[in-house]
């Protein structure tokens, strides 16, 4: 797994690729919770569209991060899932707590 | 190294006649299982040996014989906790725990044992549309 971020103003984008498993999920987790917990920042936004697959310690990581994002009051945003994000996330029965859109534009928009 | 095993599990899974869906569904059951293994019966030492066993098998499934996929995990780990075997309530929003409910979802057999001091993970799946083995004419 790869995590590259790209700072704007009030948003930090992570574009994301690789696998997100038992391995890699602590980077994901350590990463998410440095944005939210240390630099505050007001939207922090996940790119999937280059995850082959994730498994559930890596759903753990985007739950640690969603609750980190709620308690500074920030938002956390998905986007980019393919089929096998989707189902994993489906199958969680968490793909509802997120907030999920389709592209960068729309995760970005004020 | 789980990386290497879900490419080869998800070949295999492909080859044996499973759908895209059911062979991610098998990857992920068998990673989850991996995973689960590793951090429990092993501690989080990933370098002791994990037996995995798999064989095409005909077996009963609502009045016919049908195709299925078994796989057998077997470690030398510490003794499964029961009560941890039964995952937990999914409305409950916290991270980790969701391992087990993925395997129990993904596939249509589970079960745990314990024979000769090693933990037995036995999982199946039924390949969907097969009616099983086809007779000699």
């Amino acid at each position: 797994m790869k995590i590259s971020a790209r700072r704007l103003d009030k948003i930090t984008i992570f574009d994301i690729s690789g696998d997100i498993d038992l391995a890699t999920s602590p980077e994901l987790r350590k990463a998410l919770l440095h944005e939210f917990r240390e630099l505050k920042t007001p939207r922090v936004v996940l790119n999937l569209g280059a995850v082959r697959y994730m498994d559930s310690s890596g759903v753990a990581s985007l739950v640690e991060g969603l609750k980190a994002s709620r308690d500074v009051g920030s938002r956390f945003i998905l986007f980019g899932l393919n089929k096998t994000i989707r189902e994993v996330l489906q199958l969680s029965k968490l793909v509802k707590i997120f907030e999920i859109y389709e592209n960068e534009e729309q995760s970005v928009a004020p | 190294m789980l990386c290497v095993v879900r490419n080869a599990l998800g070949e295999l899974a492909a080859k044996f006649g499973f759908s895209e869906q059911d062979c991610r569904a098998v990857v992920l059951a068998v990673d989850e299982a991996l995973t689960n293994i590793i951090r429990h019966a092993y501690l989080g030492d990933s370098d002791r040996p994990i037996e995995a066993s798999f064989r095409r098998l005909h077996l009963p499934r609502d009045g016919q014989s049908r195709d299925a996929l078994e796989i057998v995990l077997e470690d030398r780990g510490a003794r499964a906790n029961p009560k941890k075997l039964c995952g937990r309530a999914l409305e409950d929003v916290r991270p980790g725990g969701l391992g087990l409910h993925f395997i129990r979802e993904s596939m249509d057999t589970v079960e745990f044992s314990r024979r000769w001091g090693r933990n037995q993970l036995r999982l199946v799946k039924f390949l969907a549309g097969t009616d099983g083995p086809r007779k000699a004419t």
